[in-house]
């Protein structure tokens, strides 16, 4: 069996530098500790050379200029570090399903069955390195017969290594005790009998080593020489894939908000291509800076706290997985403008639900279709132009209400394995054409909302109609065709429709009050259907001029016309119009 | 050159052109959105995907299932005023993929349309041009002009109707449920068309004529029910 060891050198140095890039190269120290008592963990080759130290206070290290300090306790931080963490752990899964998580730096995996895949053992280690970079992480890889001659071996030697079996005495010897890891005392005891490196320790008999140092000095002996062997404590595969940043500074526009969402969907589709995953869920949770208000009412310079709501979350579903985080990040950027956040935002959280990607086999016959993370882009722009609930594709509902649809999302790719987009994969020939209606059929256009009318009646049939300042007569009327419907709860209808053809003679606007005085004149205003106790509304002024058609040069003419009497509302309606 | 799903507008036109700027225009109940309901149809029954810019939000998916269009292969995008249609109508040429794309501004005012610069008309035309989109301007008077590679005016005779041959009482003419309103007869002039092509439209035929422009072809429109009714012969094809 054959194991390999990754080890990322300067773990929390380089998990803060993953997270903010331009900090590459720079003079950064990492602190911790209780106020004023902080003390340096960790600097980097650029503050080393300065003469930054390990255990050198913070006053110490404010003397130098130019360096970038963090807060190892502090929040931000720590998400680099777990998100360092996580992203290590995926890098291990890309390669093998068999991963110890020895600690947040070191990793472990059962190479068996991977020269299958790659030819050899150099080649495994150089991809391990290589996909850790995609990462952000600098690693030392180590590939023994035993775990934890790979564990030591990746944490003492940088770049990569390889140790043949049998050959883990002679490659440890020249290490240090240290390490082994052992504890303070047993340091100290083997620095004072002179055993300073693994090679010394190796050499000296087992038994009386036991004697003096116990259990724990025949581990660091066994170690030394590389016998120890034991099982992998295998890992669980990560269900959840989520990245977090705080923000030192409240961003309240959403275009400098972008480079952080940016940044860390591309360290989320880093991690799931790794994992050979892609993106069906997007899900953002931004912590909210709360704001005083200004108290209006009173116009006084009071402030008055709004307790309003500290976090804000959004969701964005995707018809098909997806994995480029700069598609992804256009999405969430037309998403998050048509329903912005109330107020600065301080943190970012994006976690996605991880989906196997999507796999397509195009067909010779069937239409082309352009990228489908393009065609998305498209619908998620016409969304925000016009509003995501008018775009998409019609649905009927089952009733006998006209006019009833509902608007489905547009998609036209189909979610199947091995399914051909388009069923019927034929070019246009007869076949598909014979379904279509032999003569065109008389298309019908809808108002929206349906124009209020004042319909003169006589013997129960429509002979004129008022709508939109249009006064037409009925020359052909055709009806009533009776429909009604929901009477046993909400939404209950009952229609008389007609379809009439019109004349118009007075295209002109009437005056509401005129419009009034002419009902009661009617000949035959006893026969007002609309009339009820009082006559049907008429659009105002007002009305029409927001009422394109009914403008000066109203589209409205002679035609064919669906009107119907709302018997609940006991009005007349114009419906729409053939054309 | 694609089918208009129309059998004479196909012979008078030799089909809509793709790549290219095709505008309908004509009053008020001419048949213009029968013969855009016949385009769709002629599309998305062969998998095509088309898209429907409505400028004032006047679709009817009734009408148009039963001319035959595919609802799940229409994009329709619901719009309010002019200037969210012509930018839609722009994205959508952007992203591409699309078989036929309407622009249907036949209720939008014809003063607001007057407004729009020439160079809308051109740049929409610029962005169809070498894709295999066919794009459909539908108005109540010609807006593109020169931008358009073909212009269709369409002029519609009062409407059809029948009577029920048992009911012949004259008195019951108008005014009666024996009166159903049976369809248009339309007459589409072709104003301009850029398209020199005589390729045959419908395939067997020896000869076609040569198309000029100012010709006119005629077609019919029938509602629906005539399909179903018992005085026709056969019903509709399922």
């Amino acid at each position: 069996m054959v194991f390999a060891a990754i080890h990322v050198p300067d773990f929390i140095l380089q998990a803060v530098v993953r997270a903010e890039p331009y900090l590459h190269g720079r003079a950064l120290v990492l602190i911790e500790g209780i106020p004023p008592l902080e003390i340096v963990v960790a600097a980097s080759e650029a503050a080393a050379r300065l003469g930054i130290e390990l255990g050198m206070a913070k006053s110490q290290v404010e003397q130098f200029r130019g360096i970038e300090i963090r807060h190892r306790s502090s929040a931000q931080v720590r998400a680099h570090e777990k998100s360092a963490h996580a992203a290590l752990l995926d890098l291990g899964w890309s390669f093998s399903p068999r991963l110890e998580d020895v600690a947040p730096d070191t990793i472990v995996l059962d190479l068996a069955g991977l020269h299958v895949l790659h030819a050899s053992e150099e080649n495994i280690a150089d991809q391990l390195v290589q996909r850790a970079c995609a990462l952000g992480l600098t690693t030392n890889v180590a590939i023994a017969s035993k775990i934890e001659s790979s564990i030591i071996a990746a944490r003492s030697f940088s770049g990569t290594t390889l140790i043949p079996a049998g050959q883990e005495s002679e490659r440890l010897g020249p290490l240090p005790v240290q390490a082994l890891s052992p504890s303070a005392e047993l340091r100290e005891t083997l620095e004072r009998w002179g055993v300073r490196t693994c090679a010394a320790l190796a050499a000296l008999p087992v038994l009386n080593l036991s004697e003096r140092l116990g259990q724990e000095g025949v581990r660091l002996h066994t170690l030394a020489r590389g016998e120890n062997a034991r099982a992998l404590i295998l890992a669980e595969p990560a269900a959840s894939f989520e990245e977090e940043m705080e923000l030192d500074d409240a961003v309240e526009e959403l275009e400098p908000l972008a480079f952080v969402l940016g940044r860390l969907l591309d360290q989320l589709c880093a991690r799931l291509n790794a994992r050979s995953l892609a993106v069906q869920v997007i899900r953002v949770r931004f912590d909210l800076e709360r704001s005083p208000e200004k108290n209006i009412r009173t116009l006084e310079d009071d402030f008055r706290q709004k307790a309003g709501a500290s976090t804000y979350e959004n969701e964005l579903t995707l018809p098909l997985p997806m994995r480029d985080s700069k598609m992804l990040l256009r999405l969430l950027r037309l998403k998050l403008q048509a329903d912005p956040p109330s107020a600065p935002i301080l943190k970012v959280v994006i976690a996605v639900d991880p989906t196997a990607p999507r796999s397509t086999q195009g067909g010779l016959f069937v239409a082309g279709f352009p990228d489908p993370e393009k065609w998305e882009l498209m619908l998620a722009r016409l969304a925000n132009l016009v509003g995501e609930a008018n775009v998409g594709s019609p649905e009927l509902m089952d009733t006998h209400l006209q006019g009833e649809f509902r608007m489905d999302r547009f998609a036209t790719f189909s979610k199947e394995p091995g399914v051909a987009r388009n069923r019927k994969s034929v070019p246009a020939n007869q076949d598909s054409h014979a379904s279509l209606p032999q003569e065109p059929v008389t298309a019908f256009r809808v108002f929206r909302p349906p124009f209020a009318a004042k319909v003169e009646l006589r013997e129960e049939c429509p002979v004129r109609i008022v709508f939109c300042g249009v006064r037409a007569e009925v020359i052909v009327a055709s009806g009533p065709w009776r429909t009604s419907g929901n009477w046993w709860g909400e939404g209950v209808w009952q229609h008389d429709e007609w379809d009439i053809e019109i004349r118009c003679d007075l295209k002109q606007y009437a005056p509401r009050s005129r419009l009034k005085q002419c009902a009661p004149r009617s000949p035959a205003a006893a026969n007002l259907a609309a009339a009820g106790d009082r006559p049907a509304d008429c659009p105002t002024y007002d009305e029409r001029e927001q009422n394109p058609a009914a403008r000066s040069d109203s589209a409205l003419r002679d035609g064919m016309y669906r009107i119907y009497y709302d018997g609940l509302r006991r009005s007349w309606f114009v419906r729409g119009a053939y054309d | 050159m694609a089918s208009a799903g129309v059998a004479e507008i196909d012979f008078l036109t030799s089909g809509l052109p793709r790549g290219g700027l095709t505008e309908i225009y004509g009053p008020f109940c001419s048949g213009r959105t029968s013969l855009l309901l016949s385009a769709l149809a002629s599309r998305t029954v062969t998998g095509e995907v088309c898209a429907l810019v409505d400028g004032c939000d006047a679709f009817d998916p009734h009408s148009a299932e039963a001319a035959g269009v595919e609802l799940k292969k229409l994009l329709w995008v619901r719009c309010r005023n002019l200037d969210h249609a012509l930018r839609a109508t722009d994205l959508l040429l952007q992203g591409g993929g699309f078989s036929l794309i309407a622009l249907d501004l036949s209720d939008v005012s014809s003063k607001n349309i007057r407004h729009v610069p020439l160079h809308v008309w051109f740049r929409l035309r610029r962005a169809v041009e070498n894709t295999p989109t066919i794009l459909v301007l539908l108005n109540r008077e010609s807006q593109a002009k020169m931008c358009a590679s073909l212009v269709l005016r369409l002029e519609a005779e009062p409407a059809c109707r029948i009577t029920v041959p048992e009911i012949c009482d004259p008195g019951f003419l108008q005014h009666s449920l024996s009166c159903l309103f049976d369809g248009f007869e339309v007459h589409a002039e072709r104003i301009r068309s850029r398209v020199q092509s005589v390729a045959d439209a419908y395939g067997g035929h020896g000869s076609v004529p040569i198309i000029a422009n100012g010709m006119t072809s005629t077609f019919k429109t029938k509602a629906l029910w005539s399909y179903f009714s018992r005085v026709r012969n056969g019903p509709l094809a399922p």
